[in-house]
C-alpha cells in the first residue's frame, strides 16, 4: 500500500445556473498522504466546499462532476456506484460542516446521531458506540461527557455542538475528515477551544484531513500544507511555513496583506463637546428577560465607535434601542443633547432621518423586486422630498459616491449584484437620508476580506467627507483595528470597558478584553500552541464550562 | 362547515402571530408545553361558544318555519300559533338561545320537533318523547365508525405514498401517484363512489354496494358493508395528505442535517423516514386533522350514495323539515369535532417539536 490516501486529478465540476452548465472547478489536482492535514483556502466562490465534497464523491443538487478522478485508497469515487460510496461515507471518510447547529438533526438526541454511523456501518454495536462517544466527548473536553450526548442539539451551545460533530465524524475512526469552515460561525473565544480540540484529536488518531476555510490565520494553525484556490483554479500550494513567509503569487500576497488596512485614529475628543448620540444608563429586555444593564456610551461627531463583544453580548440590542425599535425599559438615548422618544413611532421624521442603519445581510435588507435606483430613490423622496429630475440627480450623485455609476447600475436588481456591491447599495440608501449617525451592524462579516476592505475604505472616506458618526457593531477585532476611533467592549449586556482605540489595544486590559484580544488568530503557525501553553490547558476547559447555556 | 373553519382558523392564526411557538428559535418566546396546551384548550372552548352563536343565528335565519311546514298552506293562523307556542318558537331569539345553551351545557340537546309535534298534535303526550340525543347517538356512532375505518386505511396509505413519492421524486412513480390522487380529489364524490360500485360491486361482486348497517350487526359484517364508502372517502382524502407529506419532506431535503445524514452514508429511505419525516410532522399532522374532520362533517354525499345511516343523512333530512333542534345539534357536534381534531393536531405538532418538549 502506498502512502497516498487521496489523489484527485484533473477534477472538473460544473454548476447549473438557469438552464446552462457553468464550470465551477476547472481542473484541480490534489494529493493527501495518510495523517496529513491540507488547508484549502480561498474567497467565497472559489470552490473550496465543492472540492471538499467532491473528495467524498458527493455533489450538491445542481452540481455535477464532468471530468477527473477522485481516488480514495484506490477506489475512484467519481465512478463508484452509490451503494459502494455509501459504504465509505461516514465510515472511512467523514464530514464536519460549517454550522453544527444546522447540521445536527433537531429531532434526535446527539448520541443517537453519533451512534448511527457505527451501528449502520456495522463497525460497533450500539452500546459500544455509546461508550466510545462518551470517551470522545471527554477527549474533546466537552463538559459533562457522560450526559451531554443525551441532549437535543438545541440544548447545547454552538461551540460544544461543533465539538460534538467532530466526535461524530470520529465515531467510525475514519481515515479522512473533511472540515468545511468548522469555526466560521463561532465567536473568537469559542473558536479557540474548537480549533484546539480538532487539532488534538486529529493528531491523536493520525486522521488525514482537508481543512477548508477563508481565514488564513486559522488555517495556519491547523494545516501541514496549504492550497490556495481562486475561481475554481489552483493558485499555488506549499507547506504552511513556506506559504506564510514566501507566497509566490500576487493573489496570495494580496490575501496576506488584507489585514494591513488601518487608518490612524483621530485625536482624543474634547470632553465638553455635545455627543451626537449618548446612551445614558440604558436598560432593555425581551419580554421578561433583561438583556441590557445600564449601558452608557457617547458617540461624537465624525468618529467611529466600535462596539465589540461575542454573540449575545447585547451589541445589536443597544442598536435597536438607539433606533427606537426596542424601547428601553429604563434610561435615555440622546441625539445632539436632546432626549429621543423611546419608541421610533413617536419620533419626528427629522429625528428618524438623522439615524440610519446598514445591515449585515445586504442580501435580505434590499427589496429583491426593486432596482438599485429605486431602492436609493425611496429615502431621497421620503426624507428629502425630492421629486422628478432633482431626485434622479441626487440618486446619481449618491451612486457616484459608492462607486457604482448610475449609467451602469441604476436599473439592475439586487440579485444581479455581488455581495460587496449590494453592501454599497445599502450604504447609499443610508446616505440618502443625509443622516448624522449611521449604525453599521456587522456590515463586513458576510464579505470576503478583500471586498470587506473596500467597504471599510469607502466608509472611512465618506466619514471624512460628510462628518458622519458611526457605531460599528462587530465581533471582528481586525475590523476594529482598521477603522475604530473609540472602542466599547460589551459582555452579557453590560459595558465592560470603553475608551480610545489606542488605550484599548495597549495593556493593561480588563481581563475579558484581554481574552478577546488574545483569541484573535494570528498568522504565526505556532500561535495556537503558544497561546494554549500560556493560558494553560485547564483554563480553556473552564471557559467551555462557563459558556454552557 | 366553512363558517367553523374560518372562525376557528382566524383565531388560531392570530394566536400564532403573537406566540409563534413553532419554529421560533428565540428561547424567550418558547412557553412551556402545558401552558400552551391550556391556552389552546381555552381557545377551543371560546371558539365553540362563538360557533354556537353563529349556528343559532344561521339556523334561525333559515327561511320557512316548522309549524308552517308541517301544517301546510291551508293551516289556520291559530293552529300555527299553537304549535309555535308549544315548541317555544314564540319566545324572542335571545331567550331561545340561552334556553338552548343552558340545555346543551347540561347535556340536553333538546327534543326533536318532528317527534314532539307529532305527540302534541295528536293530543296525547305519552311522556316518552324522542330526544335529539337519542336520535343522533346511533347515527354519530355509525359516522364515527365509517370515519375510523377510513382513517385507518387512508392515513397510513397517504403518508406512505407521500414518503415514497418524496423518495422517488420526479420519477414515473411520483408522477403517477400525483395524477392518480389529484384525479380522485378533483372528481365529484358521487362519481368516485359510483365508479367504485361499478368495479367492486357490479362488475366484480366483491363488496356490497348498499351499506345498510344496523345495531347488533357482527363487526366483520359491519366492516364489509362499510368498506365501499370507506374506500370512496379514502380516495377523496388521500390527495391532500399525500401531497403535504411529499412537499413537507422535500422541503427539508436541502437542509444541512439531511446532507449530513447522506454524508454519513445513510440509505435514502433512512434519510427520509428517520431524518426528514420527524421534522416534517407538524404540517402533516395539521392536514391529517383537517381531513379527519372532513370525514365526520362532510360525508353527506357518500352516505347518500351508499345509503349509509350516518349523521350526514339525518342532518339533511332535518334541514328539509326544519327540525331546528336536530339541525342545531348536528351543527354543534360537527363544530366540536372540527375544533377537537384541530386542537389535537395543534397539541401533537407542538409535541413534535423537540425545542418545546425539551426546553433548555
Amino acid at each position: 500500500m502506498s502512502d497516498t490516501l487521496l489523489r484527485i486529478s484533473n477534477l472538473k465540476i460544473e454548476g447549473r445556473s438557469d438552464e446552462t452548465w457553468m464550470p465551477i472547478i476547472k481542473g484541480i489536482d490534489l494529493e493527501l498522504k495518510k495523517g496529513e492535514v491540507l488547508g484549502l483556502i480561498g474567497e467565497s466562490g472559489a470552490g473550496k466546499s465543492t472540492v471538499g465534497l467532491a473528495a467524498m464523491g458527493y455533489t450538491r443538487d445542481g452540481v455535477r462532476i464532468t471530468d477527473g478522478e477522485v481516488l480514495f485508497d484506490g477506489v475512484d469515487l467519481v465512478k463508484a456506484s452509490l451503494p459502494d460510496k455509501r459504504a465509505l461515507l461516514g465510515k472511512r471518510i467523514a464530514y464536519v460542516a460549517q454550522s453544527a447547529a444546522a447540521s445536527f438533526n433537531p429531532a434526535h438526541k446527539l448520541i443517537n446521531q453519533h451512534v448511527e454511523g457505527p451501528v449502520r456501518h456495522g463497525v460497533m454495536s450500539r452500546a459500544e458506540s455509546e461508550e466510545d462517544a462518551i470517551r470522545l466527548y471527554e477527549r474533546l473536553r466537552l463538559p459533562n461527557p457522560q450526559e451531554i450526548g443525551f441532549r437535543y442539539p438545541h440544548q447545547v451551545s454552538g461551540g460544544q455542538l461543533q465539538r460534538a460533530m467532530t466526535a461524530m465524524a470520529m465515531s467510525c475512526r475514519p481515515d479522512l475528515i473533511i472540515f468545511d469552515e468548522p469555526t466560521t460561525a463561532l465567536d473568537v473565544t469559542t473558536q479557540i477551544e474548537v480549533l484546539a480540540a480538532i487539532r488534538d484529536i486529529v493528531d491523536q488518531f493520525g486522521t488525514a484531513a482537508i481543512y477548508i476555510t477563508h481565514d488564513l490565520a486559522v488555517v495556519a494553525q491547523m494545516a501541514d500544507r496549504i492550497k490556495v484556490l481562486l475561481r475554481g483554479e489552483e493558485v499555488e500550494e506549499a507547506s504552511t511555513k513556506e506559504m506564510l513567509s514566501h507566497p509566490k503569487e500576487e493573489y496570495t500576497k494580496s490575501l496576506w496583506s488584507v489585514r494591513s488596512f488601518k487608518r490612524p485614529a483621530k485625536p482624543a475628543i474634547q470632553t465638553d463637546a455635545t455627543p451626537v448620540i449618548r446612551l445614558k444608563d440604558v436598560n432593555a429586555s425581551y419580554g421578561q428577560t433583561p438583556v441590557l444593564h445600564d449601558v452608557s456610551f457617547d458617540i461624537h461627531e465624525g468618529r467611529t465607535v466600535a462596539v465589540v463583544g461575542e454573540s449575545g453580548s447585547g451589541k445589536s440590542t443597544a442598536a435597536r434601542c438607539i433606533t427606537g425599535l426596542l424601547p428601553p425599559t429604563n434610561g435615555t438615548v440622546e441625539l445632539d443633547g436632546e432626549a429621543l422618544p423611546a419608541d421610533f413611532r413617536r419620533r419626528s421624521k427629522d429625528q428618524l432621518r438623522q439615524i440610519q442603519m446598514i445591515y449585515q445581510m445586504a442580501d435580505t435588507a434590499l427589496n429583491p423586486r426593486k432596482s438599485v435606483g429605486e431602492i436609493i430613490a425611496r429615502p431621497v423622496e421620503f426624507y428629502m422630498g425630492l421629486k422628478g429630475r432633482e431626485k434622479r440627480k441626487r440618486v446619481d450623485q449618491l451612486m457616484d459616491q459608492i462607486e457604482l455609476p448610475a449609467s451602469e447600475f441604476y436599473d439592475r436588481l439586487p440579485s444581479e449584484l455581488s455581495g460587496g456591491q449590494k453592501q454599497r447599495v445599502g450604504i447609499a440608501r443610508a446616505l440618502a437620508a443625509e443622516p448624522k449617525f449611521i449604525i453599521c451592524d456587522e456590515v463586513t462579516s458576510a464579505l470576503d476580506q478583500l471586498v470587506a476592505e473596500g467597504i471599510l475604505k469607502l466608509l472611512a472616506q465618506l466619514q471624512d467627507e460628510l462628518k458622519l458618526s458611526y457605531m460599528f457593531i462587530t465581533h471582528d477585532l481586525a475590523t476594529v483595528r482598521a477603522i475604530a476611533d473609540d472602542v466599547v467592549v460589551m459582555k452579557d449586556g453590560r459595558v465592560i470597558e470603553q475608551g480610545p482605540k489606542a488605550d484599548m489595544f495597549t495593556p493593561p486590559h480588563h481581563p475579558y478584553t484581554d481574552l478577546l484580544l488574545s483569541s484573535v488568530p494570528e498568522m504565526d503557525p505556532d500561535w495556537l500552541t503558544k497561546l494554549l501553553e500560556e493560558r494553560g490547558r485547564d483554563n480553556v476547559g473552564d471557559m467551555a464550562t462557563d459558556k454552557m447555556a | 362547515m366553512v363558517v367553523f373553519a374560518l372562525t376557528y382558523h382566524s383565531c388560531r392564526v392570530s394566536l400564532r402571530v403573537h406566540q409563534n411557538p413553532i419554529g421560533k428559535t428565540n428561547e424567550e418566546h418558547v412557553n412551556s408545553v402545558p401552558k400552551i396546551i391550556a391556552q389552546r384548550l381555552l381557545l377551543g372552548l371560546l371558539t365553540l361558544f362563538v360557533v354556537s352563536i353563529i349556528i343559532f343565528t344561521a339556523v334561525n335565519m333559515l327561511p320557512g318555519d316548522f309549524a308552517q311546514a308541517i301544517l301546510g298552506q291551508s293551516a289556520t293562523p291559530e293552529a300555527v300559533a299553537a304549535i309555535r307556542r308549544d315548541l317555544g318558537l314564540d319566545q324572542p331569539p335571545i331567550t331561545r338561545y340561552f334556553t338552548w345553551l343552558a340545555g346543551v351545557l347540561q347535556g340536553d340537546l333538546g327534543t326533536s320537533f318532528a317527534q314532539a309535534n307529532f305527540a302534541s298534535f295528536v293530543g296525547e303526550d305519552s311522556g316518552t318523547r324522542t330526544t335529539v340525543a337519542d336520535q343522533i347517538a346511533p347515527r354519530i356512532k355509525n359516522t364515527l365508525f365509517l370515519a375510523g375505518v377510513t382513517a385507518v386505511i387512508a392515513v397510513p396509505f397517504a403518508i406512505g405514498l407521500g414518503i415514497l413519492a418524496a423518495l422517488y421524486r420526479n420519477s414515473a412513480f411520483d408522477k403517477v401517484s400525483n395524477v392518480f390522487t389529484l384525479t380522485s380529489i378533483s372528481s365529484p364524490e358521487f362519481f368516485v363512489a359510483y365508479i367504485l360500485i361499478l368495479f367492486l360491486a357490479v362488475l366484480n361482486p366483491w363488496l356490497p354496494s348498499l351499506s345498510n348497517i344496523y345495531d347488533g350487526m357482527a363487526f366483520s359484517d359491519r366492516l364489509e358493508k362499510t368498506m365501499l364508502p370507506a374506500l370512496a372517502l379514502t380516495l377523496v382524502v388521500t390527495a391532500h395528505m399525500m401531497r403535504m407529506t411529499r412537499a413537507a419532506i422535500i422541503n427539508l431535503l436541502a437542509s444541512p442535517y439531511i446532507e449530513m445524514a447522506r454524508l454519513k452514508g445513510m440509505k435514502p429511505m433512512r434519510v427520509i423516514v428517520h431524518h426528514a419525516l420527524p421534522n416534517a410532522l407538524a404540517p402533516i399532522i395539521n392536514v391529517v386533522a383537517l381531513n379527519l374532520a372532513y370525514l365526520v362533517t362532510g360525508v353527506v354525499v357518500v352516505e347518500v350514495v351508499f345509503v349509509y345511516p350516518g349523521v350526514g343523512q339525518l342532518f339533511v333530512d332535518s334541514v328539509k323539515i326544519r327540525d331546528i333542534p336536530v339541525v342545531q345539534a348536528c351543527c354543534l357536534i360537527f363544530a366540536a369535532v372540527y375544533i377537537l381534531l384541530n386542537l389535537l393536531a395543534d397539541i401533537l405538532s407542538i409535541l413534535s417539536n423537540p425545542r418545546l418538549r425539551h426546553p433548555k
